[in-house]
């Protein structure tokens, strides 16, 4: 059994989760989330509509006045009190019992979370009753189809007032010292767990928040879960990659698994490799791959530290994410991998990254090309380099030479400049030698274009040499058709070439 | 060295002048580019290579070497579908197979999906026993992958191969079909959902309810919205394929329930499909419960619901049958409709606009000017001016059975406002249909009313409405005739040549360039070439390049001595001009017209 190490709990709020480096520490800047303290627009799910009848609620005796016998029970009929579901966007209606389930809430939280011998087994249901009815719904479309977290408003959840708390109360719930994860077991069970997943896709990243800490704590706690939940959310992320494209809590979850990663036991099972390259590292060509890109690399590191010979799969990482929307992210993601390599796996994967490494040089663009250039700043990499010179500087000499009499950006020929001066250092006969063969390589590159036109020219002259004597091989038999069984065998124009396996004609065969 | 003879005319010759390794070469060439564009031309290797060489060296190489990028991939599944002459026509085609399978496998879904409608397409070529021996294993071996991608492509081959296997290999079909139904991943039960109406086609009627019923009622409650979603899709197949009395029992409880499910995609879904859900079940059950499933439909608590279920009216109505389709519209669907129209969201109105009018068809003149006609009047009125325009360019319909004159009191203050509208876009959209508006609303009407806004659209500082409103004229002139032109566009449109702005000075060249045929010879010599001529000694080369364009345009309207006497001159005038342009476009037309 693997083990999870769960970071402390956080008893005031679940904003400071994970030890996970957040979006703030990459780029610098804060993130628009959390600058967004205007609520424009908000929503409500559809569920509330869906309530038959309205319930009238009066209100019930403190939790803290009742004598101890009734505790339990009044405690109860606070939960299922909390059941009722109310309107909120219409904003005045029903103030006062949306006041009292408020009140009843806050009292369900603070009782959970202070109380000791609360949580007694009957209760347990009841609790998960009351929650799966107020947060679980079918979230609603989107009112912006082409919502863009990062440029667009994100739609609130117009019932976050009572939401909230409903979030509250479960996480106080699963990090009560009372909690039994033994009868826990019983109703939060695998349909539960999915439908906790599914709210991952909510707009609104208060509730994301809140979802993100609370299935951390069922993982840790739930153990036989864990399986179950990490193969629903691969479910979600391939889904994503490869059918909708569109899934709002990508961030969050991939946020919860860096810190399972952390805690696979060793060697890797199977399972945990193919998830490595099956699923994170295809969630790199996603186009929002910059909303997640954090968290992701941090997973793809995690894995590295916890299981060196993983390199060979991020081999793929190299070949298969060259469809990357954003170079310069992947680009930094490669240099957090190779400052944990191992040296003798480096050597494995420094083929094919670095002729990555050189098509990115010569990009145009010159932010990719300068970010690869930046490889040569890293004094780990350096050292790597110059261990293998013998093989990386072929591999990237051509680029660079190239790129540096022919790019448009100063910078960029500088920067090249200081790179190939530091390759003279790490082993001037091979650069000397590179540099005089440079020019004949580039005319055998020249004769091999030249005779590539030449094939494809010859090729395609074949091909329509033979398409215009089928041709002619069809008009002919039709030709004889139409005269009967009467044409003539001796004309040698008539003659058919011998196609024996070749009818691209279609024509109808008379022999 | 790619160095060859002259060959004699004879084909087979050709085959020894390449080396396969030369090709492959080009097949493995390290810029993806070149790569690509060698595998969009692999038919001409193949038939470079001929067929024998294709099946034994060049498809093998394929098979052993996919690992490409995505693109290079969809390529290759794209041209191995066409591949069954190059190979050897359909004896051998099931060398195909091999390569095709592992396409099927990757990861990315455009690659696999084109495998599969590569293989779908090849299956044809197969023969039965071909397709026994060799195609349907291959079905089996994805239906059973290890990894979702394979058996997501299985599901897709079923249906084309059962009709023509043996009937015990047909079972075991159905049985493969039944476990992916199934399946652990939900990615596999869509593909299997959405592929369910198309299996059951092929079925034998006894399973299809036997199996069919089963799998459908299990994928229509299925945890994931996103599966049973796709359920409602295969319920119109299947309601098709049923016999009337079976209907009730084996598809309307599934149905029932997915009309009223607790996810609004899945509720979305039957709306957007119950055109097609209305006639597969037959007039009785859409009396009884379609049309309750409709008003809740159109009641909906998500707007997307209503929309959807909005934009399905007409068509409902329509096909209602006869001998009760009036009482239900009164009486359970106009209530709704009539909500509708102050619906909150604006998208629910204007997909109700787009299709209300079509109602006046069904119910007649009486009930269109008693019931819909305060409607349409609402809706012409609303404050979302995509649900004003819905009604206006729907009026044709309306006008076939009350005539637009009910409505023109509404009308006009509508369209001068869209006219009006700060959006281009709507602006253009009420431009387009001035010419059907003219010719309903008549002459008088129009010059009395709309001839102003028509003509302010000539100085909209938007370019394409300047433009749009040109073309107008041009179908108002063809509607009105030339004596209306002359008497009331042309006056005005010649006298913007005088306009301070080049621009509007332009206009009238434009206008001039589209109306000239319409407005024939005579007022085209007499009024406008004067002006275009005039207007040569613009101070602004934009104009003078454009009057040589003009002339050019209208040339061919002209009579020869005008031409001679009066455009030629100019136009050599303008090719001797210090702009460039200006002489370019001189010299063009005066070789167009072949003055020279």
């Amino acid at each position: 059994m693997e083990t999870t190490k769960l970071p402390p709990t956080s008893p005031s709020s679940p904003t400071t989760g994970f030890s996970v480096p957040s979006a703030e520490k990459v780029d610098g800047f804060p993130r628009r989330s959390m600058r967004r303290a205007r609520q424009r627009r908000s929503h409500s799910s559809s569920q509330f509509r869906y309530q038959s009848s309205q319930v009238e609620l009066t209100p019930l005796p403190l939790l803290k006045d009742a004598p101890v016998a009734e505790l339990h029970d009044l405690f109860c009929k606070k939960l299922q009190q909390c059941c009722v579901l109310f309107d909120f966007l219409d904003c005045v209606a029903d103030l006062k019992g949306k006041e009292i389930k408020r009140a009843a809430l806050n009292e369900l939280v603070e009782s959970v979370a202070t109380s000791r011998g609360v949580l007694i087994e009957p209760l347990y249901p009841e609790a998960i009753k009351m929650i799966s009815v107020n947060i679980f719904r079918t979230l609603p479309p989107s009112e912006n189809p082409e919502f863009d977290p990062e440029e667009d408003e994100p739609t609130l959840e117009a019932s976050w007032p009572h939401l909230q708390l409903v979030y509250e109360f479960f996480l106080r719930f699963l990090e009560s010292p009372d909690f039994q994860p033994s009868m826990a077991k019983r109703y939060v069970d695998q349909k539960f767990v999915l439908q906790l997943l599914e709210l991952f896709d909510s707009e609104d990243p208060r509730e994301r928040e809140y979802l993100k800490t609370i299935l951390h704590r069922v993982y840790g706690k739930l153990l036989g879960l864990r399986a179950y939940i990490r193969k629903q959310i691969n479910n979600i992320f391939l889904r994503f990659i490869y059918e909708t494209e569109h899934f709002n809590g990508v961030a969050e979850l991939l946020e919860i698994l860096g810190s399972i990663i952390n805690g696979f036991a060793l060697p890797l099972k199977s399972e945990h490799k193919q998830f490595l390259v099956r699923v994170l590292i295809p969630l790199h060509t996603a186009k929002s791959l910059s909303i997640f890109h954090a968290q992701l690399a941090y997973c793809v590191v995690q894995f590295m530290e916890k299981d060196a010979t993983v390199t060979e799969y991020v081999r793929h990482t190299f070949s298969v994410v060259k469809g990357c929307k954003s170079p310069v992210m992947f680009l930094g993601e490669i240099e957090e991998i190779l400052d944990v390599i191992e040296p003798s796996q480096f050597i494995r994967v420094q083929e094919p990254l670095f002729k990555q490494i050189s098509a990115c040089i010569s990009s145009p663009h010159f932010q990719v090309a300068e970010r690869a250039l930046y490889f040569w700043n890293n004094e780990y990499i350096l050292s790597l380099i110059e261990e293998n010179c013998q093989v990386i500087l072929p591999l990237v000499f051509a680029t660079l030479y190239r790129v540096s009499k022919e790019h448009w950006n100063q910078t960029i020929v500088s920067l090249i400049y200081n790179v190939l001066k530091t390759f003279m250092e790490m082993n001037s006969k091979l650069f000397d030698d590179l540099t005089a063969s440079y020019k004949v390589e580039k005319q055998k590159e020249m004769k091999r274009e030249r005779e590539r036109t030449e094939l494809w020219r010859g090729l395609e002259e074949q091909q329509e040499r033979r398409l215009q004597t089928l041709g002619e091989a069809s008009r002919n038999q039709k030709n004889l058709q139409e005269r009967g069984e009467s044409a003539q065998p001796s004309s040698p124009q008539t003659a058919l070439p011998e196609h024996p396996d070749l009818d691209l004609s279609g024509a109808p065969s008379t022999t | 060295s790619v160095e060859k003879e002259a060959p004699g005319g004879g084909a087979d010759g050709d085959d020894s002048l390449y080396p396969i390794a030369v090709l492959i070469d080009e097949l493995r060439n390290e810029d993806v580019q070149l790569r690509l564009n060698s595998i969009k031309k692999l038919s001409t290797i193949a038939l470079a290579l001929g067929v024998e060489r294709t099946r034994t060296e060049l498809l093998p190489f394929l098979t052993d070497t996919i690992y490409d990028e995505d693109e290079v991939l969809l390529a290759l599944a794209e041209q191995l579908g066409n591949f069954t002459m190059l190979v050897g026509g359909p004896e051998y085609v099931h060398c195909l197979l091999p390569p095709l399978e592992s396409l099927a496998t990757v990861e990315e879904t455009v690659v696999r999906d084109k495998a599969v409608e590569s293989l779908r397409k090849i299956s044809q070529e197969h023969s039965p026993v071909d397709l026994e021996v060799h195609f349907e294993p291959l079905v089996k071996r994805l239906a059973s992958g290890d990894w979702f991608t394979s058996r997501t492509s299985a599901c897709g081959l079923f249906s084309v191969c059962y009709p023509r296997v043996s009937s015990t290999v047909k079972a075991e079909i159905r049985q493969h079909f039944r476990t992916l139904c199934s399946d652990d991943t939900p990615m596999v039960r869509r593909a299997a959902a959405s592929k369910l109406g198309e299996f059951a086609k092929v079925l034998e009627l006894d399973y299809v309810k036997s199996d069919i019923i089963s799998l459908f009622t299990a994928l229509a409650s299925d945890e994931q919205d996103s599966v049973r979603l796709l359920a409602v899709e295969a319920c119109v197949s299947i309601a098709t394929l049923l016999p009337q009395e079976d209907l009730e029992t084996l598809v309307m409880p599934t149905l029932r329930q997915a009309a009223e499910d607790k996810s609004w995609r899945v509720r979305y879904m039957v709306a957007d499909k119950f055109s097609e859900l209305q006639k597969a079940v037959g007039p009785e059950i859409t009396k009884n419960d379609l049309v309750p499933a409709f008003q809740n439909l159109l009641k909906d608590c998500e707007a997307e619901v209503r929309a959807a279920a909005a934009n399905k009216v007409k068509e409902f109505c329509e096909n209602l049958p006869e001998d009760s389709r009036e009482t239900i519209i009164m009486t359970h669907i106009l209530p709704c409709v009539k909500e509708l129209v102050s619906d909150t969201n604006q998208h629910v109105k204007s997909a109700l606009a787009s299709v209300i009018m079509g109602l006046s068809t069904i119910l007649g003149k009486d009930n269109t000017v008693e019931h819909l006609l305060p409607l349409f009047l609402a809706q012409l009125k609303d404050e979302c001016p995509e649900v004003r325009l819905n009604i206006i360019s729907n009026l044709d319909c309306v006008n076939e059975v009350i005539g637009i004159r009910q409505l023109s009191q509404s009308l006009l203050p509508a369209i001068v406002e869209l006219a009006e509208d700060a959006k281009w876009r709507v602006r253009l959209a009420i431009i387009e249909y001035m010419p059907l508006l003219a010719g309903q609303l008549g002459v008088e009407f129009f010059d009395e009313k709309l001839n102003t806004l028509c003509m302010a659209w000539l100085i909209d500082h938007v370019y394409a409405i300047r433009e749009a409103a040109t073309c107008n004229l041009m179908k108002l002139v063809e509607k009105f005739g030339a004596e209306w032109a002359q008497n009331t566009i042309v006056p005005k449109v010649l006298g913007m040549a005088n306009d301070p702005n080049y621009l509007h000075r332009m206009t009238t060249l434009f206008c001039i360039n589209s109306l000239s045929e319409a407005c024939g010879q005579e007022i085209t010599t007499k009024q406008m070439l004067p002006v275009v001529l005039k207007m040569s000694n613009d101070q602004v080369a934009n104009v003078r390049f454009n009057v040589a364009k003009s002339l050019q345009k209208i040339g061919p309207v002209l009579d020869s001595s005008a031409l001679q006497t009066e455009v030629k001159p100019v136009l050599e005038k303008l090719a001797t001009d210090t702009d460039m342009d200006v002489k370019y476009f001189a010299q063009e037309a005066i070789s167009v017209l072949a003055l020279a």
